[in-house]
Order: C-alpha cells, then sequence, then structure tokens
C-alpha cells in the first residue's frame, strides 16, 4: 500500500512552523546547524511550539534563538546570565518545556556559576552550549574552552587549560549530559529530542565549529579536527513513547541499553567498540578525564540519571499553571491578617 | 522620693552587652512588655557586624508624647560588657541611673548619677537551668532588677515572654523565674535613688509592635507574590526570611499546593536574573537585598527597565559605599537607584516611612510593577527593616491585585491576533504583554535587551530606538500620576518647608514640634514615592525656604529635586547626616535653627 506523501506531523503542523527568521551567522556556522537540528527534533516530536521556551545569554549561540521556533515565547538574556532567568520562568507554567542556548564564553567563563547552579538545582531545562572555544561576537579571543596551545592569528598562545563543561556538568550533579558534534547532524538531533524528553536539566556540550576564528585543521574545535576524531560512544536513537519499539536484525542481545525516560519513551544506545554505561556516574568521569588528556572528541550520551526530582518537583506547585492563577488564589484570607495583627500586640 | 521629681515615661534606657550574649530576647522582651502597658516606645539595636564578641547597646526610648526617634542622651544604663564600661558610663546624663553587673571591677568615677551594681552571676547560679544556657538567662537578670526599679508590670513581662518563645512554656518559664530572681532581689537590696518611672498608659491602642522587613514580606504576600529570589545580605536578609515563615502558612491552596516559590540564589546576579524570569513569564516576583547586592543587580535591572519585565526590588539600605559598615543605617542608595544602569534609565522608587508603609508598599510594588511593566524598587533601610516599632495594625488590602495589560488566549481571538508587545494603544506608554503557556499561535514574542520595534523585532533602525525611549518616557509620565502621593502638613502657612522621606519621619516630626515650641513653625512634606508627583513642585513653590532632610552624605534627595525643580534650586537647603546611626529630633532642630538664625 503506497503510504501518502505528507508533509505535517502528528499534531499537523509544517517543518516551516517551526523555522525562525533567516539566520545572521557566519555561512556554514556549526549553529545553524544546530538550529536545523532543534527545527528538525521538535517537528519529528510534534511539539507545539507555544509549548516551548526558548532562552539564550548573549553571544553568536545565544542571537540563535531567533533563527527557530518563531512561534514560541523567548527570551535573549544578559551575558552569563540565562541560567537564573529561565530558573525564575519555569516556575510559571511546569507544562512547558525550556530549550536554552548558550555559548563556551557565556555558560564556562562569565556564567559558570548560574551554570552550576542551574544543575544542582535540577531545573527542568535542556541547556545546549554551542562550543568553539573563541568569543565570535568580540573577533575571536579565546574562550574558557579553549585547548592549551591553542594559536589564533591575532591572539597569540592560550596559555591556560581548558575548562571541560560535560566534567563541569556531572560534578555539578547535572541529570543528562551528552556531548555532540555540530558536523554529526544526527545524533545532534537524537540526543535534542531525549534532552527535550528528560525531566529535569540536559546539557547538551555540542562542539560547533567558529569558521570565521576557530576552524584550523589542528584546532580542537574545527570540523577537519571533529570529523576525523570524533569518537561517539554509541549509536543514539531516541524513540518517543507511542511508538512501539522494533529492534533491527543487527541489534544484536548484548550489543543494544535501553534508557527509559520518565514519560516513557526510550533512548535506545547501541554498542559501538566499548561497553558504556551511561547511567555509571563514575565511568563517565573516568571517560572525560580520559578523552582530555588524549585530546579526544568522545561524543553520545555520557551521563543520565532519570528519578531526580526536578526543581520545580520540589516546590510543591498545584495542577494550575502559577501564571494563572487568580485573586482568590493569591490572596490570604482577611480573618488571617486579624490573627497576625493579633500576634504582634 | 518625692512624686514631684518623678520623671514619668519620658526617657532612654541603653543597655550595653556582648553581641551573641542572647540580650536581643531580654531587650525586646522589656519593649514590648513597655508596649503593652500603653506606653509609646521605640527600640534601636545598635549591633556590630559580627556573630560574637564585639560590644552591642540597645536603646529603648519611653515617651508618653509618642515620639520614636532616636535621642542622642541616654538616662537609664544597663552595661553587662567590661569592654565598653567606660564610655557607658561616662554617657549617662547626670542625675541618671547606672545599672551595671558586679563582676565589672572598673571604677566608678561618677558621684552625678545613681549607681546599681547588679549581682548577676551571683543570681544565675541559682537557676534551675544547665550551665550553657546560663548566660543567655543571665539577662533576665537585669530586666527584673530594671522592672522592679522602673515600675514595669511583671506580667506584661510574662505575655512578652510568651509572644517571644511562641507560648512554649519551658523558656517561658525558665526565662521568667530569672526575671523574678531579679526584681526580688532588688526590692531587697536596692534603693532607689533615681527619679525615672514608667507607668501604664493606653497610647498603644490599635497599635502593634513589629519590623519593617517582617511588614514588607507580609505585604508581598497579602500583594499575591508568586515568586522571590533573594542572596543572604544584612540587613534585607530577615525579609526573605519572613517570606519562608509566613508563606507556607498563608498560601497553600485547598489541596496543600503552594501557590508560590522561593528560592535562596548564589548570589544577586541570580537572584535577580530569576525574579526577571519569573516576572516575564508573568508570576508576580519580587527580590530582597541591600546596597552591595544592589550594585550586582544593576545589569539585570537596567534590562528589566528596557525588556519592561515587572519586578518587585526590595533595597534594605545599609551605609556605603562598599561594604562600609554593614549594621549601620543610612538612606545612600538613593540616587544610585533612580538611574540604576547603564543609558538613560529612570526606574520607580517607593519610600515606605513607616512599618506599616512597609506593609502597605508590600502589595503596593508588585500592582505597580504589573501595571507599569518595570521594576518597582523599594527603599527601606537598616532602622525600619530590622527593628521594632510601633506601627498600625495591617490593613486588609481593598483593592483587587493588579495584573497589568495582559493578553490570554480569548483576547488575541478578539483582535485576531494582531498586537505587538511594545506597541502603545493606549497613550500611555504601557504596551500590552502575553505571557507564557498562552496557547494562541500568535501570543509568543521574543523579549530581549537588544534594540527591537514595537514588535519585539530585533532592529537597530535609529528611529525606532528613539521612539521606543520616547515611550518609555511616556511611561515613566505615567507613572507620575499613580505611584503614593506625599503626606503634606502645610497647616503652619510658614514660609518654611521640610522635605524629607522614609524612616526619618519620627525624627522630623519631633523636631517640627520642638521648633514650634522655639517659635519656628514649619509645614511639612514627606516623599513616598519617585518619579515625584505634581504635590511636590506645588509645595517647593509655595515656600520661600525648603529644608530637604535625609540620613545620607551628600543629600541625594536634595540632587533629585534640584534635577527636577531647577528654577527652585534657591530654596533648597540640604540637611544630611552620614554616620550610621538614624536621625535625632534635637539634631534636626538645631541644623533648621542654626540656618534660619544667619
Amino acid at each position: 500500500m503506497a503510504i501518502p506523501v505528507t508533509n505535517t506531523n502528528q499534531i499537523g503542523l509544517q517543518k516551516n512552523d517551526y523555522k525562525g527568521l533567516p539566520s545572521t551567522l557566519c555561512q556554514g556556522c556549526g549553529h545553524n546547524s544546530i538550529s536545523n537540528q532543534i527545527i528538525t527534533a521538535c517537528y519529528e516530536l510534534g511539539l507545539v511550539p507555544e509549548e516551548i521556551l526558548k532562552f539564550s545569554g548573549i553571544g553568536c549561540s545565544s542571537k540563535s534563538p531567533a533563527y527557530f521556533l518563531e512561534r514560541s515565547f523567548g527570551f535573549n538574556s544578559l551575558h552569563g546570565r540565562m541560567a537564573p532567568l529561565a530558573t525564575g520562568a519555569v516556575f510559571a507554567d511546569t507544562s512547558l518545556k525550556a530549550l536554552g542556548v548558550s555559548g563556551d564564553g557565556d555558560t564556562a567563563s562569565i556564567g559558570m556559576s548560574g551554570f552550576k547552579h542551574m544543575l544542582r538545582r535540577n531545573t527542568p531545562m535542556v541547556y545546549i552550549v554551542e562550543n568553539n572555544g573563541v568569543y565570535g561576537l568580540t573577533k575571536g579571543q579565546f574562550s574558557a574552552t579553549a585547548e592549551v596551545g591553542l594559536s589564533l592569528k591575532h591572539q597569540g598562545t592560550n596559555p591556560y587549560m581548558p575548562v571541560d563543561i560535560c566534567m563541569e556538568a556531572i560534578i555539578s550533579n547535572a541529570t543528562f549530559v551528552g556531548r555532540s558534534f555540530a558536523g554529526d547532524p544526527k545524533q545532534v538531533k537524537e540526543l535534542i529530542k531525549a534532552a527535550l524528553n528528560h525531566r529535569g536539566v540536559a546539557v547538551l556540550d555540542i562542539i560547533s565549529p567558529c569558521v570565521t576564528f576557530n576552524n584550523q585543521v589542528n584546532a580542537f574545535h574545527s570540523y577537519t579536527w571533529g570529523k576525523d576524531h570524533e569518537a561517539p560512544l554509541h549509536e543514539i536513537s531516541f524513540v518517543p513513547k507511542l511508538d512501539e519499539i522494533i529492534l533491527a536484525d543487527d541489534f544484536m542481545p548484548g550489543t543494544v541499553t535501553e534508557v527509559c525516560l520518565h514519560d516513557g519513551s526510550m533512548i535506545v544506545l547501541k554498542k559501538l567498540e566499548k561497553d558504556y554505561d551511561p547511567t555509571d556516574r563514575w565511568q563517565a568521569l573516568h571517560m572525560l578525564e580520559e578523552s582530555q588528556r588524549n585530546n579526544w572528541l568522545v561524543t553520545g550520551l555520557i551521563y543520565i540519571e532519570c528519578d531526580t526530582p526536578t526543581l520545580t518537583d520540589r516546590h510543591n506547585l498545584p495542577d494550575t499553571p502559577l501564571n494563572r492563577l487568580t485573586d482568590k488564589d493569591l490572596r490570604p484570607a482577611p480573618e488571617t491578617l486579624d490573627q497576625i495583627n493579633s500576634s504582634m500586640l | 522620693m518625692a512624686a514631684q521629681n518623678k520623671i514619668i515615661n519620658n526617657f532612654s534606657i541603653t543597655i550595653a552587652t556582648v553581641n551573641g550574649s542572647g540580650s536581643q530576647t531580654a531587650n525586646t522582651t522589656l519593649l514590648r512588655a513597655l508596649f503593652k502597658m500603653g506606653i509609646p516606645v521605640s527600640g534601636k539595636n545598635l549591633f556590630p557586624s559580627n556573630i560574637q564578641g564585639l560590644p552591642t547597646w540597645y536603646t529603648i526610648r519611653v515617651s508618653k508624647d509618642g515620639f520614636t526617634a532616636r535621642r542622642d542622651e541616654q538616662e537609664v544604663f544597663v552595661c553587662m560588657n567590661p569592654a565598653s564600661f567606660e564610655k557607658d558610663l561616662a554617657e549617662v546624663l547626670p542625675g541618671g541611673a547606672f545599672f551595671y553587673a558586679d563582676h565589672i571591677k572598673n571604677p566608678i568615677t561618677r558621684t552625678d548619677i545613681s549607681v546599681y551594681p547588679m549581682p548577676i552571676r551571683k543570681l544565675v547560679k541559682t537557676a534551675d537551668v544547665s550551665p550553657g544556657l546560663r548566660d543567655y538567662i543571665a539577662n533576665m537578670i537585669y530586666v527584673g532588677i530594671l522592672a522592679h526599679t522602673l515600675g514595669i508590670d511583671l506580667e506584661k513581662i510574662h505575655s512578652a515572654l510568651d509572644f517571644h518563645f511562641k507560648g512554649k512554656p519551658k523558656p517561658i518559664e525558665s526565662n521568667i523565674n530569672m526575671v523574678k530572681a531579679g526584681a526580688e532581689w532588688a526590692s531587697k537590696n536596692l534603693s532607689k535613688s533615681d527619679p525615672y518611672w514608667v507607668e501604664p498608659m493606653d497610647k498603644t491602642k490599635g497599635l502593634i509592635m513589629a519590623d519593617g522587613n517582617t511588614a514588607g514580606a507580609l505585604g508581598a504576600i497579602y500583594g499575591g507574590v508568586q515568586f522571590a529570589a533573594w542572596y543572604p545580605i544584612t540587613p534585607a536578609s530577615s525579609l526573605a526570611e519572613s517570606l519562608n515563615e509566613y508563606l507556607p502558612k498563608l498560601r497553600k491552596n485547598a489541596e496543600g499546593k503552594h501557590t508560590y516559590a522561593v528560592v535562596q540564589a548564589e548570589d544577586e546576579l541570580s537572584a535577580i536574573g530569576m525574579t526577571v524570569g519569573a516576572g516575564w513569564s508573568g508570576l508576580r516576583s519580587m527580590t530582597s537585598t541591600s546596597g552591595p547586592g544592589l550594585s550586582l543587580m544593576t545589569e539585570y535591572a537596567g534590562m528589566a527597565y528596557f525588556a519592561e519585565v515587572p519586578i518587585v526590588v526590595w533595597d534594605v539600605q545599609r551605609i556605603g559605599p562598599s561594604t562600609g559598615l554593614p549594621t549601620r543605617t543610612s538612606q545612600g542608595d538613593l540616587t544610585f537607584t533612580n538611574f540604576m544602569g547603564h543609558g538613560d534609565t529612570q526606574h520607580v522608587i517607593l519610600l515606605p516611612g513607616s512599618v506599616n508603609e512597609c506593609f502597605e508598599f508590600g502589595s503596593l510594588a508588585l500592582d505597580l510593577a504589573e501595571h507599569l511593566q518595570t521594576p518597582i524598587f523599594v527603599l527601606s533601610d537598616l532602622d525600619l527593616g530590622m527593628n521594632q516599632w510601633m506601627t498600625d495594625a495591617f490593613r486588609y488590602p481593598d483593592k483587587p491585585l493588579d495584573r497589568g495589560k495582559v493578553l490570554w488566549e480569548e483576547d488575541l481571538e478578539k483582535i485576531k491576533g494582531d498586537w505587538g508587545r511594545y506597541k502603545d494603544i493606549d497613550g500611555d506608554g504601557i504596551p500590552y504583554r502575553t505571557l507564557v503557556g498562552n496557547r494562541h499561535p500568535k501570543s509568543g514574542y521574543f523579549a530581549r535587551g537588544t534594540g527591537h520595534d514595537e514588535y519585539a523585532r530585533y532592529s537597530e533602525n535609529p528611529q525606532v530606538w528613539e521612539a521606543n525611549m520616547n515611550r518609555l518616557r511616556i511611561k515613566y509620565k505615567t507613572a507620575r500620576t499613580i505611584v503614593p502621593k506625599p503626606i503634606i502638613d502645610s497647616s503652619e502657612k510658614s514660609d518654611i518647608g521640610i522635605i524629607t522621606f522614609g524612616s526619618n519621619e519620627p525624627a522630623v516630626y519631633e523636631a517640627r514640634t520642638i521648633l514650634k515650641l522655639e517659635g519656628i513653625t514649619t509645614d511639612y512634606l514627606r516623599l513616598r514615592a519617585i518619579p515625584f508627583t505634581n504635590e511636590v513642585a506645588e509645595f517647593v513653590k509655595s515656600h520661600k525656604r525648603v529644608y530637604i532632610v535625609e540620613t545620607n552624605h551628600d543629600g541625594q534627595l536634595n540632587q533629585l529635586i534640584t534635577i527636577e525643580l531647577p528654577g527652585q534650586a534657591k530654596k533648597f537647603k540640604s540637611i544630611c547626616l552620614d554616620n550610621g546611626l538614624s536621625l535625632s529630633a534635637s539634631w534636626i532642630k538645631e541644623k533648621i535653627q542654626g540656618m534660619e538664625a544667619k
């Protein structure tokens, strides 16, 4: 039977409904590729654009939320201050999904404190770091994730050790940590889908080359380096809860790990070279340490824990969104004030 | 002592103790007991930035006339601290009374006062409490001795302790036993030679006793606060802590769910960041801090102004610059707050002048923030925020919550989704906004601190930028018409006007009373908000000389009024004090008298 060609998703929206304004970033910028994967992931998941909140800080990466999900509410905040802004905003209506895009300067330099505290609170949001090792918008200065010894035309040589965002995230008790490469769009998309269905904070550190300032062949954050050196931990697929999981023939027992998410959807990880258990924090840190020493670009789902209460879970909120409560919910009865007054005599 | 020599209900008691020794319970118990006797009182804690060990003084003013400002003179002194003994002894007014713990062996160098050694250590040994608690309970002995010597009702002390310990029988009993032991010792051993007495009055009816930080928090709770983020800082911490104390009692719904969230942030950058996020998403949202925290909040304050996000920021002021004197009061953040942010920023500021007004503005600030879609700053100070004051009982708000111009799904349906986030439809400079969770396909917009047009689209167009800034000025004009008007007393029809604000009110009120007795009548305006309403200009224009009284170094209100009314500037005479203490009436009186004599 012929399958009718359809250009709408399960909620009847077209891909255009998930698009944004034309990008003003450089041609070939890794960020544009990530924006495209955000669009595709949301389209394929059948999310309602009005049910997604976009956040960003300041920098090239932080401009990008204008280039996807135009129908969604968004807030382009201050440099390094996306995390607290999103933390306040997610209380309003917990039925919404929050998706933030930040950069390596925004997250690992000016915003490090807010980033790490957001993680320890398990603020329910997807936090994407478009990591290119430089400050693009101010013309190419080193960022905190630039590798030691990196030489740039106008900057000289970077003398300092880099910050590993995934390692910082894990030791700050993040509940979902992934690393990917903008040049591996399929993995980026599957990780975004999984992250959007994770209950809690999901950090995606995506190496996203800056074609203008840091794309030399030997630079860690370049396309060439990434293409040549990316070492995926596994082949990742996200399976929504409604789909029946049919394992392909080559998914032999013992080669596939399934991680069940809170909403019943599933992350299927197909084993590649080595066994890797993303629910093992110790193994995750060990792997990151080893990768850092050897300058490996290891990608995939690095760490996940599914049952940790989120920030908003811990606040015992009503079912009605807080921002739809009215006077009668928000103002205590007059007699309570009489009691307070008489307690202060 | 002959009755005609008695001085009744008109003196100050200062108690010198070591910080961290638990004297606060004893001192506020005395204060509340006097209040319960119907006598007007005020209490001021002069404490160091220290957990334990440094000297601290607590002054209770007893005033039959209802004056509550700080006085420079102290008639009755209780000294429990060897380190401050010499200084304390020197400060008692001639004819005054000096009580001290008799284990302090310093020489008594004065003969013009009554001196009463108190056997604190001996009496505390008789108490049936664990040795670890003895230091804390020792302070109750001076409460008992003072009660007997001054005539404070022991029953009222009992009920003040009941208040303090929230009815818990055990601590109430061990404390009242010490009070009684002190009183009994005094009745047997102390022969009174000073003239100071208290007697019951009926002047505290309808009043309560509370601090401004608790009042501000309660005001916010009755004003429907839904989100608060904060970071600990003296003297603001107790505001957020009061939210944490009262919200769980007052704001659970029928299912036991919380209609609010409070988050202790990692710093003030994040505290205001969370507040802006919550305000943008449609929650009535606030943060509370003091000077150094306010400095850190500057970038987000400017962004909230420009992106038009409703938030409330309480600044419980302490003296600066820099870390300054963290436990001393000031009104030094006025000009900073007024312009807080880079570029051309002008904020709306509320200036509560009493504990009751802290309550009222706690709610009003949230209304104004959502009405105007802008940050509202409430400038309190340490004196108002942390000290206990007599104040009118809190009044239940008589108006519904003002949620401002918000478009929900059905509103967008009616206008077919044709709206612009920064479009001024009504001519008041206030646009309409939508809130997250609105499912209408035209509801979403992208908020930003970058240049934007009426539809919130990024724009670097010069005309668009200018038009937006001009609209923000129209909004500021609208604010002028809706912020609280000043309190004015022009009944003297004097040539002299006094303008002040905030916690200066009691000192200025008292100064006017004394000035009048000495032949100088004055009219009065207490400012309650910035931007200035028309009443301020009218008041200035109708007086020949206008004294602007404030607690900061440079006369910041004077600066702002001069900018507002440059043509009237010659009239302004700045009276300001900035030494960490709140104003006293006698100081203000002398300043005005001196300047009038010129």
